[in-house]
């Protein structure tokens, strides 16, 4: 009776058909395949960029010596009789602007994220979030003229003394481009902390601010870390904006409020100018493109090698 | 129908009326809403220094709620109102002088779900010296160590005490938060179902250390294991809807109840 009842329910039936068919499973064998195949295009994306970067940045070292390239203190591509090709002015320039920014962006972006996941009330985290997503989304360019027509005047009004093409004011504002970033990456990190962390440091007796920054903080580093490199390395990669507001003066020199020339305003610079392709100026692109690609290579593994060290595992 | 298995009977020794024990928690017409729905009804209990008191009752009858009322973990909920008095050693919590930072260091807390903070299991039981300004190197030493000893888990940690406290085990971990509660010699100790999430053995162990631990401390635990309360508690509190329906000895709960619904739960006619 009771067995005859489970045969010809409508449903038992309808699953008897469908493994008679066969079909079961079939559909799962391509899947894996199908993924493999979108994860191969990506991969192979970037080997292909890797590997033109890496050719062309050879024809470069051709004619110009790897210790020239390394040593000599000019960057002075554009000279018929004395060019001067050493990476560390365009090196320094980047080194400025990254600095500026991240001193900018990392103790701001910090503090918003912990204000947002800890203390904002519900209401004030519900506004501040499309609005940092808006501020993300906004064309570099804009940062770029934001730069050059807001922030540098407003400057030369506190210190006359600087130029009009300097290092401060695209730092300062390639710091509050990468500010969202880290906001909202920190604070996706810091609201992953389970609550019940928090209530256990509470219940001790521990403040508000000594549960976050003592287990609500260090829970999160990790995530946080990653946030900060990642946007270090935009910082590095940024372009628009110091191309605008930087100028264009390779110079090895720490004044901050100087004209200079980061590696990416050189590379745009070339490509947007007329150097004739297969000259060496325009291979020298490729030799500073992949002094870049090294650059945040390494940052990106340092950074893995600090969340691993600071990762407290929960 | 015979009540849960009862051994223990009235224990003559600890019942010596010679000694007075002092009240650690009076509570006084104590209602609680969280917005509007009405959680904690006319709540009247007092309980005694170095006893231990079993809040019992049916799910979402309030014992999470009040427990959690006896040290302001409550006011984290948002829209929380609280109405009436609770005393702890005869001061008002809710009085604004008394700050709650101070309140949470007297009054230990341990939770149904071990939550050891993310560091090693050393950092974890220094966390609450550290946070209340204990720099002395040889204090925090001596202290982890003692801590870790009252909790009965010093033996199975002692050489792994600087790796994450989450390598240990559930019941582990248990022990683990209530040496982080002991480090700091609170006067009472909530524990909120603290061996729901255990196994057997390990609930035996956590048993044994309450039953160690109240020599020295007020402990107030909400369990729905009714074995589990007529074993390590004194007075038993059984809550119903919000109410206090019965609260008493231990052995006069479990054994002579004198409202029918509190025998009906026990019994586990419901609940
Ligand atoms: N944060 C909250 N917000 C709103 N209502 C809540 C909240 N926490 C608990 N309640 C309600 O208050 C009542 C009492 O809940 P409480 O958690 O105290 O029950 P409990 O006795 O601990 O139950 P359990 O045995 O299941 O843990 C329940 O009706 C519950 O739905
Ligand atoms: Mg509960």
């Amino acid at each position: 009776m009771k067995t005859n009842d489970k045969q010809n329910s409508p449903l038992k039936s309808l699953l008897e058909k469908k493994y008679k068919s066969g079909f079961l499973g079939r559909g799962e064998k391509v899947i894996p395949i199908l993924l493999f195949l979108m994860a191969a295009v990506s991969v192979m994306t970037t080997a292909g960029i890797v590997i033109t970067l890496i050719v062309e940045t050879f024809t470069f070292f051709k004619e110009i010596s790897l210790t020239e390239f390394l040593t000599a203190k000019e960057w002075y591509p554009f000279s018929e009789s004395a060019a001067s090709y050493g990476i560390l002015p365009l090196f320094v320039g980047t080194l400025k602007i990254t600095l500026i920014a991240s001193l900018t962006a990392v103790p701001i972006g910090l503090a918003v994220a912990i204000y947002l996941s800890e203390y904002a009330p519900e209401t004030v985290r519900k506004l501040m979030k499309p609005v940092l997503e808006v501020l993300a989304g906004v064309p570099t360019i804009v940062y770029g003229f934001f730069a050059l027509t807001f922030v540098t005047p407003m400057l030369r009004t506190m210190f006359p003394s600087l130029e009009m093409f300097n290092a401060i004011s695209p730092g300062i504002v390639v710091g509050m481009m990468i500010i969202p970033m880290i906001v909202s990456l920190s604070e996706d990190a810091l609201s992953s902390v389970p609550d019940s962390m928090r209530h256990g440091a509470l219940a001790l007796g521990a403040t508000k601010w000594e549960m976050t920054w003592r287990v609500a903080f260090p829970a999160a580093l990790s995530g946080i870390t990653a946030s900060i490199v990642l946007a270090i390395s935009r910082a590095i990669g940024e372009t628009m904006i110091v191309s605008i507001a930087g100028g264009s003066t390779p110079t090895a020199s720490l004044d901050l409020t100087a004209s200079l020339q980061t590696m990416t305003s050189y590379i745009v610079q070339v490509s947007t100018g007329d150097a004739g392709f297969g000259t060496t100026i325009y291979y020298s692109i490729y030799a500073v493109g992949f002094t870049l690609f090294l650059f945040t290579l390494a940052m990106n593994m340092l950074a893995q090698r600090i969340s691993r060290r600071f990762r407290e595992e929960y | 129908m015979a009540l849960v298995a009862f051994k223990k009977q009235p224990d003559k020794t600890s019942k010596q009326p010679s000694v007075e024990r002092r009240s650690v928690y009076t509570t006084k017409d104590c209602n609680l809403w969280y917005g509007n729905h009405h959680a904690l009804k006319n709540i009247n209990l007092d309980m005694k220094e170095r006893e231990v008191t079993a809040i019992i009752g049916p799910s979402g009858c309030g014992k999470s709620t009040y427990i959690k009322t006896l040290n302001r973990m409550v006011d984290l909920v948002p829209n929380v109102k609280t109405s009436g008095v609770i005393e702890y050693r005869g001061r008002n919590i809710f009085n604004k002088e008394f700050h709650v930072e101070e309140l949470r260091t007297r009054v230990g807390m341990v939770f149904q779900k071990p939550n050891p903070f993310p560091k090693s299991i050393f950092e974890n039981i220094a966390f609450g010296l550290r946070i209340h300004g204990i720099k002395n190197k040889k204090i925090i030493h001596e202290t982890v160590e003692k801590s870790l000893r009252q909790a009965a888990i010093w033996d199975e940690v002692k050489d792994r005490i600087h790796e994450p406290a989450y390598g240990l085990s559930g019941g582990q971990q248990q022990r683990l938060c209530i040496a982080r509660c002991l480090a700091l010699e609170p006067d009472v100790l909530l524990m909120d179902e603290p061996t729901s999430a255990l196994d057997p053995v390990s609930t035996l162990k956590v048993e044994e250390l309450i039953r160690d631990l109240k020599e020295k401390y007020s402990i107030i635990i909400v369990t729905h294991n009714m074995q589990q309360a007529s074993r390590i508690s004194d007075k038993t509190a059984f809550f119903l809807n919000g109410e206090v329906v019965e609260y008493d000895d231990t052995y006069t709960i479990f054994n002579n109840p004198a409202d029918n619904r509190t025998e009906d739960y026990i019994t586990g006619r419901f609940g």
